[in-house]
């Protein structure tokens, strides 16, 4: 089947579906692919390095939409400025979209979408589960917008954000909050560790605390119990109560740090307000607010969407586009997703890709299935997090009560030894005595040597008891010139057996001694 | 040679015996003792044959080449993944051995014993020839079951147990009846049925005995092995044998002991065969998506890593992956990484047989750890290596009182930062527990044969 993917057409929209990595993987699955003429030129990749891929170039992006089988886009299709016509309308009859389509945002969208009888996979809607991370695009631009969110405060922060000590005088580290520890949050975490900020974190959600701590960062801790995850591994709506207190921590944290990124959204809502404008107006001069959420309203009330602003003397970014500000990178990522996506599509790799309903993370990406529409997907089976297994108790089952009857078990072997050795005292000639001393006090002694072994000389220590067992050749030694031919075959016997195992047993012992080196 | 003499060279080689296994203490000393159990042997052997009982020289000097050459040759030729096998045969041998002078020992009729002495050392026989049954043929069945002549499952019959007590008493008696016939100079027959009713019941134990527990059997074999000797000596009225035999045994014992402990089961549980024997409940199902890994990105994450532990099992001695593993160790430790092996104590099928393993590939001894030693340190490693092994680092065992591992304790890998998991495919270990490690998010499988996985790691890592 032939894949096309179109220059991207949305105002501002740097970033392509495929790279030439990714094409030539796509390739070896059996595909053929075709690129619209300076597709990539955003993103910093020539139509030359697409040709030396294999990437087919086309100039034109009618005849592109038009001959491929399956689009790949990053955005979801809109109306093409310069050909007047809405990129729905160019998809073939009966083909295949893959991109961006936010189909709960998108309704007529959908419905155009299903009327062309297309069957179409929506990169949001991955499920979120350990199988398909592999192809989740929204975490690789959710990474990357973290990533740039810090980038983009320190361009509009005026001091370091690592303390330093200098000739000139001592720099204190700058502070850094970031409400909302995803996996942006945690991309914009890292980021700002490795700045040299001072990083504190908050989430409703209790599982991710290790995750910020172990990204050397502290969580702030509300003093309030209740669990703030939702299925799918997002988070939900918190009770007034909740709300209440983590807005009072908010507001005393707003007055301390120098930079505020916020990153909370609930799926399928508008963003809730976090920072108020009291909050803003508390924040020293020069600080910045990076708000990831404007797309959905903002978790600031002063932010304005893509712009920048300053209030009260506190930046504030809106940006709704930062993967697009980081091309290349979200880019390279976003392709990689839709390779994976592809090869789980194609699990034959003979260039027909094979919607599966059956399979569970296809069947959450598909949306339309041949104009049907099939989503929203029943619920996901599996969270993303895995269930607390920290708590269960280390410590088995509660320790039996020793009664009476254990204790008795217990002397019993004693008491039995005790007596046996009492009765055959009683009975025992002298000459029997003397020969169970000494075997009583080797049976001592071995147990004081054998203790002092080490653990990996376990096995040489085997091989020459047997070597020593074999000993037992000095019984048959002795018999073997008793009368009778009898007994000199069965000690003869005796003699040879016992002799395989002094000679095998301490050479092997020699043997393997030889090897331990240090 | 006098019997004083005797008695002092026999002296002397019990001291160079003990002297023996205290040089295992480490491995400095390991190399000496070995040479004092040597000299003691050949003093012992040449005190017995100048002394005045002796005078067929031929035959014993016949004998004793033969038997020699054949141990010389087996010493030479064993494989160090055959080490169980070689130790459970010899096992056997000195059970045979056992048997044998037993038999001799009862044909002889100079002696000239009466009363409560002659009954004793009938006594002294009939335990002596049944316990070098018992290990000759239990030892047989290790044997087998070690080099795969037979399934390493546990075969159960119906009504074991009672299998066993009949077996028992039986052999009880049969002791009674070879006492009372003995009197009059016959017995032979109960001594030659007890003979077979020792050697089933050597067969039907280690039969339902399965291969993860071989560590137990074996040490268990070598402990009779011991005792035989012993019971060959008050037989015979020799010191010497009772001394080493006594040492033997109880070398063996405590090497059954500490392999009971390493997996957290009664001795007596492991001898009746069978898991499952003390939990109630149903083990907890394990559930989630196993995550792949391919050998070259196993080997970016080991360059990418400080601190490298590997975990080496069954079955790594099983695909022959030692070799493969030390060039990776080497090529590790020449690039500045901390690489170690860490050992639990019943990894492989017999004692310390992992160490012998990695010490054949030249692995020095001193980055192999006990689990004891590293259980604490998971935390600083960045990436552990599992080869061919399962219930030693199955966190169930910890955190799951219902798994039939409850309570051994594992190596607990899975705090390290990633664990990348050798398996051949997706089966549970012997003790057909599901293990929840390979699920973790920490965790990731690398299939295929350990060796031919292992070689491409190698690859991966030289390219």
């Amino acid at each position: 089947m032939k894949i096309g993917i179109p220059k991207e057409i949305h105002q501002g929209e740097k970033r392509v579906a495929t790279t030439p990595e990714a094409a030539e993987q796509i390739i070896k699955l059996g595909f053929s692919v075709c690129i619209e003429s300076g597709a990539g030129l955003n993103a910093n990749i020539s139509d030359e390095a697409y040709k030396e891929a294999g990437v087919e170039v086309v100039a034109d992006a009618k005849t592109l939409w038009q001959t491929a089988d399956i689009v790949m886009k990053v955005r979801a299709p809109e109306r093409h400025p310069e050909l007047a016509i809405d990129e729905t309308e160019l998809l073939s009859e009966n083909g295949a979209l893959i991109s961006f389509i936010w189909p709960a945002q998108n309704e007529a969208l959908m419905q155009k979408l299903a009327a062309k009888n297309v069957t179409v996979l929506a990169m949001d809607s991955v499920p979120r589960m350990s199988r398909a991370q592999k192809l989740d695009a929204l975490s690789s631009m959710a990474n990357i917008a973290g990533y740039r969110a810090l980038v983009e405060a320190a361009q509009h922060f005026g001091r370091f954000f690592t303390g330093q000590i200098t000739a000139a005088g001592k720099i204190p580290p700058a502070k850094v909050l970031v409400i909302g520890a995803g996996v942006a949050g945690l991309a914009a975490i890292g980021a700002a560790k490795g700045m040299g900020a001072i990083v504190r974190s908050f989430d409703t959600r209790p599982e991710v605390k290790e995750q910020i701590e172990s990204m050397d960062a502290e969580f702030l801790m509300l003093d309030f119990k209740e669990e703030g995850s939702g299925t799918g591994g997002y988070a939900k709506t918190m009770s007034k109560e909740f709300i209440e207190a983590e807005m009072a921590l908010f507001a005393k944290q707003a007055m301390e740090v120098d930079i505020i990124v916020t990153t909370a959204l609930i799926p399928g809502k508008p963003a809730p307000k976090l920072i108020t404008e009291a909050m803003v107006l508390s924040m020293k001069p020069g600080s910045v607010i990076v708000d990831l959420a404007a797309e959905q309203g903002g978790n600031c009330e002063l932010t304005e969407k893509d712009q920048v602003v300053v209030k009260h003397g506190v930046t504030i970014i809106g940006y709704t586009n930062l993967p697009s500000r980081l091309a290349n990178q979200s880019s390279q990522l976003y392709a990689t997703n839709l390779r994976h996506l592809l090869t789980e599509l194609c699990p034959e790799k003979n260039g027909v890709i094979n919607v599966n309903m059956d399979d569970e993370v296809i069947r959450g990406t598909t949306v339309i299935k041949e104009g049907k529409i099939t989503w929203p997907p029943p619920p996901p089976k599996l969270s993303a997090a895995p269930a607390p297994q920290t708590e269960a108790p280390s410590v088995l089952a509660p320790p039996k009560q020793p009664g009476p009857f254990d204790t008795i078990k217990q002397f019993l072997p004693l008491v039995i030894g005790g007596l046996a050795l009492f009765g055959i005292g009683s009975v025992a000639p002298t000459s029997f005595m003397s020969h169970f001393t000494v075997f009583v006090l080797a049976c001592f002694v071995g147990y004081q040597v054998i203790w002092n072994v080490s653990a990996s000389l376990h096995t040489p220590l085997m091989s020459v008891t047997n070597a020593i067992s074999g000993i037992i050749v000095i019984g048959a030694l002795v018999q073997i010139s008793t009368p009778g031919l009898i007994i000199t075959v069965l000690a003869g016997l005796a003699i040879l057996i016992a002799s395989i195992n002094i000679a095998g047993g301490f050479l092997v012992t020699r043997r393997m001694l030889e090897m331990f080196r240090k | 040679m006098s019997q004083s003499l005797v008695t002092m060279s026999y002296i002397i080689a019990t001291i160079l015996f003990i002297l023996s296994l205290s040089g295992l203490s480490n491995q400095e000393t390991a190399r000496r003792g070995n040479y004092f159990g040597m000299l003691g042997m050949a003093i012992a052997i040449v005190a017995t044959v100048l002394s005045d009982s002796v005078n067929s020289y031929v035959i014993l000097i016949l004998a004793l080449l033969i038997g020699g050459s054949i141990g010389v040759k087996a010493a030479l030729k064993v494989e160090m993944t055959q080490m169980p096998e070689l130790v459970a045969i010899m096992h056997s041998l000195v059970g045979m051995a056992a048997v044998l002078v037993g038999y001799a020992n009862f044909m002889d009729s100079s002696s000239n014993l009466a009363g409560v002495e002659k009954i004793i050392h009938e006594v002294e026989i009939y335990i002596g020839i049944l316990i070098g049954a018992v290990t000759f043929s239990g030892s047989v069945i290790a044997f087998c079951k070690l080099s795969e002549k037979i399934s390493g499952k546990p075969m159960l019959l119906p009504a074991r147990h009672w299998l066993n007590l009949g077996l028992l008493i039986a052999a009880i008696v049969l002791g009674q009846l070879f006492l009372s016939q003995a009197e009059t100079g016959g017995g032979t027959l109960p001594l030659l049925l007890m003979t077979v009713v020792a050697l089933a019941f050597g067969v039907h134990m280690v039969m339902a005995i399965g291969g993860a527990d071989m560590p137990v059997v074996v040490s268990m074999l070598n402990s009779y092995s011991g005792w035989a000797a012993a019971a060959t000596g008050f037989m015979l009225s020799n010191d010497l044998l009772i001394v080493t035999g006594a040492l033997v045994g109880s070398s063996g014992a405590i090497l059954s002991y500490i392999m009971c402990r390493a997996m957290n089961r009664h001795f007596l549980s492991v001898i009746a065969g069978g898991f499952g024997t003390g939990s109630g409940g149903e083990a907890a199902v394990v559930e989630g998506e196993v995550q792949p890994i391919d050998a070259e990105e196993t080997a970016k994450l080991l360059l990418a890593a400080k601190n490298i532990m590997i975990i080496p099992g069954y079955g790594m001695a099983v695909a022959q992956a030692q070799h493969t593993v030390n060039e990776i160790t080497k090529l590790l430790r020449d690039k500045g990484k901390k690489v170690g092996f860490g050992i639990h104590p019943v990894a492989g099928r017999m004692p310390g047989h992992m160490n012998v393993l990695l010490a054949e590939a030249k692995v020095p001894y001193d980055i192999v750890y006990e689990m004891d030693e590293i259980n604490e340190d998971w935390a600083h490693v960045d990436v552990s290596i599992v080869i061919g092994a399962n219930d030693i680092v199955n966190p169930s065992a910890l955190d799951d009182p219902n798994s039939p591992i409850a309570g051994m304790p594992v190596l607990e890998c899975w705090k390290g930062e990633t664990t990348i998991v050798l398996k051949r495919s997706m089966a549970s270990g012997y003790a057909g527990v599901g293990n929840p490690l390979f699920v973790l998010e920490n965790t990731r499988m690398l299939f295929g044969d350990a060796n031919a996985t292992m070689q491409a790691v190698l690859k991966a890592l030289k390219g």
